[in-house]
């Protein structure tokens, strides 16, 4: 077949455009806030401004009296209805409106339903809450000491401690520790932040009072699952539910759980009988959604003199705020967390992590992270260059001396995980070779003899993501496989509809070239929904890098049992024996005889028209799919910046990130992704915190301080890939949305403090500001 | 964010928006740009119950030379005086600073007279026309009269001004012979408010020494400051390293800033002192000094 015709079909490795974009570039796109219904009206939520009070009372008389508002619903209204409080997805509950306290600052406290968004919002103005305020937790640490107040009351245990997950061989790594050579030690603090996506949650509820049907339309990234929450919590019928989950802007991980706007939306419908949009407000997602790490990390590794590194022992404080609400696989409280020995091959690694309930908004597992996997990687690339500096040793060769080899995978962790493939030196080398290594070394040399800053930092990620095998992984117990329908035409053209649920991604392009290769039909010739539950077959959603690896595969085995059936068909229309016909070059070839041969198109239409006996009419599949492992794409990451003395400023000069996914589909999508999330790991490690005072008032809770940085800040990036497949999915795709966010964070900061490193400088938590630079700096005595 | 509800106004003369304001006392704002008292009122921390908005009354955009003064009237937008050639050739100081007030979307609506009489600390206009010795032409019940910037700003949101009052035009003093300006700017990001800034202006004699100078600050203290034993330190001197090193020092200890996310108050100092010999050696090269 010629090249053309592969152009043609734009199967796997094609930069296909993106089909969505023509909506989107032409203001087309249709999102919550787009939905409009015959009589909705309009929800506005009151928040709590104080971290930690008593509810003496709320009065609601005066917004009653604001022309326009409908209904105002407190949470004593809900624990009437039995909804004041939901599940979370960590096996912990959490208020919907606040009944007794409030526990964060920006809790929902009430809400208020009216006319018009302006009704709505004086309403929320004129609802009066009486509040006692009562003594706030902000520091993990702190709310697991003897004195602090315990926040959780509805709790048996009378403590602010969730729990203890360990991980690994304790005695096993200690007894390595004391047989080392070289100890290094680092405390080092994965701050809070969040991923802040552009669109921020909706959602209008519609409650048919006739047919007795909820239809909810919602920023949703999981809308199967969130059907099944919405049933069994609510108690509505399933059948009787529906989610929409229309185009949505963004949402890494921040769409994942079920916040209290929706359910409270879905209760004033059902009480009003008409529809009701919510509509965050930008302060609100930052203030009250799904935050992203927090992790407070103590990392230990042990080598030998020479750079053999033989253990890994790290102890982990999580600050889970006000509900354990950690939207991740319900067996794994500290998520992935263990996947923290990365790219290197050690005798022995042990890690111990505890939550904590403190005085903050509920979250953790968010921005493009499989489940902690960021953390982990940061950790453990950071603690890598900490080793270096002590050993006094090039960070390069350090880690190649360390790195899994290419011949031993399958690779079993000392933490317990099975990498199903990796070439991390291939990578490294190719990073090295694109940046000009050598001659960075010559002028960093240089630079210093000047005084001058300069610094280089290298990580070598490796991921975990696509969960995941069911009987490790589930979502409120249903198992994390996910699913791919297809159905082909009379005249050869496809509906796919899958499991998965895209927020920006591209899956209408990419899923429709999956089945363009499996199937010989033209990517333009294929259309792929998702997101409405009605229609869609069940799946688990999209985050953690799961949409490829699962639903991808579900999406090439359904292909390849429409094939399957197709063959049949093809057999029959060529007149020969199905065994004697191969699926070559897009089409049915009779083998050795490539000329006579039927397309798939040729096949679609005589299954509606010339089925051969004993075969039912039709041309359609359907797959579930549960992956065999997770799938473990890895990458290196180089780093160049020079700090201005004077300020502490830090530019980014040089940004090399080699990637390695596996089979790649769209190479131009995934270099989108990886754009993307070099600069997300750009904003965390210079500028992104959520932070609190003592009093428990947010500090980054709108974006006057909490920090986007914009085309200007942005590094230019230089990006290659190797490939190395996933040898158990069906295609070898290994999904790359969070790897570069999961492995940028530690390149960014280990190049500022190589930068520093003759000053005595080993570490500095993110975001590295100009200020801590600058102190840095005049610590070790230096000033401009 | 929905603002509360309030009453529009949107009179086609001064007069006309001078008697509203009378009428409605206290209770009135001034709407110009609206890029900073939009977002107040959309966080519910500022609720007039009338705004005034003076963008229909005619000629009160623009920026001249005219009768040996620099004239900037109180609608011309930021942006405007950073694409004026007049400012660019001839007071790179204002140019420098409008083309780093916050992004290109505040910078169309924003006004120069209106981040004045906003008094935020960390307003860049604040600074500039300290250093520049600026007056502002303001109107009121009692007709028209003069105020110096040095008697503008009282406190954080607060000046001196009347709440009958209306800004018309900014008068600053005509561009030396031998004059310099430069505005440094440190920020966290693109369209972030100033960690600190600040503008310094010098004039040089025939000698190259400094007849004039002028250095605001910005963002280091509850109004925008005047380093005034800066500005000594350099007057009758050459802008040698020394002198802008002393000057530097000075403006540094001028410098009253507060902690918060973009850094403590030593950090902040110390940027006072970074910052004003930056911007001090650039300015001093304009003039023609020896930088």
């Amino acid at each position: 077949m010629s090249a053309t015709k592969a152009q043609d079909i734009g199967g796997l490795g094609h930069s296909v455009r993106r089909k969505e974009d023509a909506r989107f570039v032409r203001g087309k796109g249709r999102y919550v806030d787009d939905v409009k219904l015959k009589g909705m009206c309009y929800l506005a939520l009151v928040r709590s401004p104080y971290a930690h009070a008593r509810l003496k009372g709320i009065d609601i008389s005066a917004a009653m009296k604001v022309p326009g508002v409908l209904a105002v619903i407190t949470g004593k209204d809900l624990e009437e209805a039995g909804l004041a409080w939901m599940p979370t997805l960590s096996h912990d509950q959490q208020m919907v409106l606040a009944t007794g306290k409030v526990l964060f600052q920006g809790q929902e406290v009430a809400a208020v339903v009216a006319e018009s968004r302006f009704a709505a919002a004086d309403g929320a103005a004129a609802v009066r809450v009486d509040y006692e305020e009562l003594p706030v937790v902000i520091d993990p640490h702190a709310a697991l000491g003897k004195d602090a107040p315990v926040l959780r009351e509805d709790r048996d245990e009378k403590s602010n401690h969730i729990f203890h997950w360990e991980a690994g061989d304790r005695d096993a790594t200690d007894a390595t520790f004391d047989a080392s050579d070289v100890v290094v030690t680092q405390d080092m603090v994965y701050q809070r932040c969040h991923p802040a996506p552009l669109e921020c949650c909706a959602c209008v509820a519609d409650w048919d009072t006739v047919n007795e049907k909820m239809t909810i339309y919602m920023t949703s990234q999981a809308p199967h699952a969130h059907r099944t929450l919405f049933a069994l919590v609510a108690g509505l019928p399933e059948h009787k539910i529906r989610i929409i989950s229309p185009d949505v802007g963004g949402g890494f991980g921040n769409k994942v759980p079920i916040y209290p706007g929706y359910v409270v939306s879905a209760v004033a419908s059902l009480k009003l009988g008409r529809p009701v949009k919510w509509t965050e407000e930008r302060s609100g997602n930052l203030q009250s959604t799904g935050f992203a790490r927090d992790y407070h990390m103590h990392a230990e590794l042990a080598a030998s003199k020479d750079g053999k590194i033989r253990a890994l022992r790290v102890k982990t404080l999580g600050d889970h705020g006000a509900f354990n609400a950690a939207a991740q696989p319900s067996k794994f409280p500290a998520g992935f967390y263990n996947i923290c020995s990365g790219s290197y091959d050690l005798e022995n690694a042990f890690v111990e992590v505890d939550g904590a309930y403190t005085n903050k908004a509920p979250g953790g597992i968010a921005y493009r992270c499989s489940f902690r996997v960021t953390e982990a990687s940061y950790l453990i690339e950071r603690t890598v260059d900490v080793l270096a500096d002590e050993l006094g040793m090039d960070p390069a060769e350090l880690r190649k001396k360390n790195f899994i080899a290419p011949d031993k995978f399958p690779y079993v962790t000392p933490l317990g995980w099975t990498y199903d493939s990796g070439n991390y030196a291939g990578a490294m080398d190719r990073a090295l070779e694109m940046v000009g290594y050598e001659d960075l070394l010559k002028e960093q040399e240089e630079k210093r003899g000047r005084g001058e800053l300069m610094g280089i930092g290298i990580s070598s990620f490796t991921e975990i993501v696509g969960a995941g095998p069911g009987k490790q992984c589930d979502i409120a117990g249903i198992e994390m496989f996910d699913s791919c329908e297809v159905r082909i035409h009379p005249t050869g053209k496809v509906l796919a509809r899958i499991g998965v649920q895209t927020q920006g991604q591209g899956h209408e392009t990419t899923f429709a070239q999956i089945l363009a290769e499996e199937l010989g039909i033209p990517v333009g010739d294929i259309t792929v929904e998702h997101g409405d539950t009605d229609t869609a077959p069940y799946g688990l959603g999209t985050y953690a890098s799961r949409s490829t690896p699962v639903a991808g595969a579900a999406t090439a085995v359904a292909a390849r049992k429409v094939r399957a059936k197709a063959q049949k068909i093809a057999a029959h229309l060529l007149e020969v024996d199905e065994a004697d016909l191969e699926w070559k070059d897009y089409a049915f070839r009779v083998k050795g005889a490539p000329d006579k041969a039927k397309t798939m198109q040729d096949v679609a239409f005589a299954a509606y028209t010339n089925v051969p006996e004993g075969l039912e009419a039709g041309l359609e599949a359907v797959d579930y799919y549960d992956p065999p492992n997770m799938t473990y794409p890895f990458g290196t990451y180089i780093c160049v910046v020079d700090i201005d003395k004077g300020t502490g400023d830090w530019k980014v000069r040089k940004f090399v990130a080699v990637d390695d996914c596996g089979t790649v589909i769209n190479p131009m999508v995934v270099e989108g992704q990886i754009h993307g999330g070099l600069t997300e790991g750009f904003a965390i490690s210079k500028m992104q915190l959520i932070d609190y005072d003592e009093g428990g008032n947010i500090t980054g809770g709108n974006f006057m301080e909490y920090l986007i940085p914009t085309a200007v800040e942005t590094p230019h990036y230089d990006t290659d890939k190797t490939v190395t497949p996933s040898p158990h999915h069906p295609i070898g795709a290994k999904g790359v949305g969070e790897s570069p966010n999961v492995g940028s964070p530690a390149a960014f900061v280990n190049a500022v403090i190589d930068a520093l490193s003759p000053y005595g400088v080993r570490h500095i938590d993110m975001p590295i500001t100009s200020d801590k630079v600058w102190k840095a700096l005049r610590d070790a005595g230096i000033q401009d | 964010m929905i603002p509360a509800a309030f009453d529009y106004h949107a009179p086609t003369s001064l007069d006309e928006a001078l008697s509203l304001l009378a009428a409605h006392g206290d209770e009135a704002k001034v709407l110009a740009g609206g890029q900073s008292l939009i977002p107040m009122m959309r966080f519910r921390l500022a609720e007039p119950g009338v705004l005034v908005d003076l963008n229909h009354i005619e000629g009160m955009a623009g920026v001249t030379e005219e009768d040996g003064h620099l004239w900037i009237g109180a609608l011309t937008r930021h942006a405007e005086v950073e694409r004026s050639d007049l400012v660019r050739k001839r007071y790179p100081l204002l140019h420098e600073a409008a083309s780093v007030i916050a992004d290109p979307i505040v910078r169309n609506r924003g006004t120069v007279a209106g981040s004045l009489v906003h008094a935020d600390p960390a307003g860049d206009w604040g600074a500039v026309m300290l250093a520049c010795g600026a007056e502002l032409e303001v109107h009121g019940p009692d007709g028209q009269r003069m105020v110096p910037i040095d008697e503008l700003f009282v406190t954080t949101f607060m000046t001196s001004l009347s709440p009958g009052d209306i800004v018309t035009g900014i008068k600053l003093p005509i561009a030396g012979k031998r004059s310099g300006g430069a505005y440094e700017k440190l920020e966290r990001k693109v369209g972030d408010f100033a960690t600190v800034a600040v503008a310094a202006r010098l004039e040089l004699d025939d000698d190259g020494v400094c007849s004039a100078a002028g250095i605001g600050l910005t963002a280091v203290g509850a109004t925008n400051l005047r380093a005034q034993d800066a500005e000594k330190a350099l007057i009758g001197k050459k802008p040698d390293e020394a002198a802008i090193d002393a000057a530097s020092r000075a403006a540094a200890e001028a410098a009253s800033p507060t902690a918060d996310n973009r850094g403590s108050v030593e950090y902040k100092r110390d940027m006072v002192r970074v910052l004003s010999a930056r911007a001090l050696r650039r300015a001093a090269a304009h003039a023609g000094g020896e930088g």
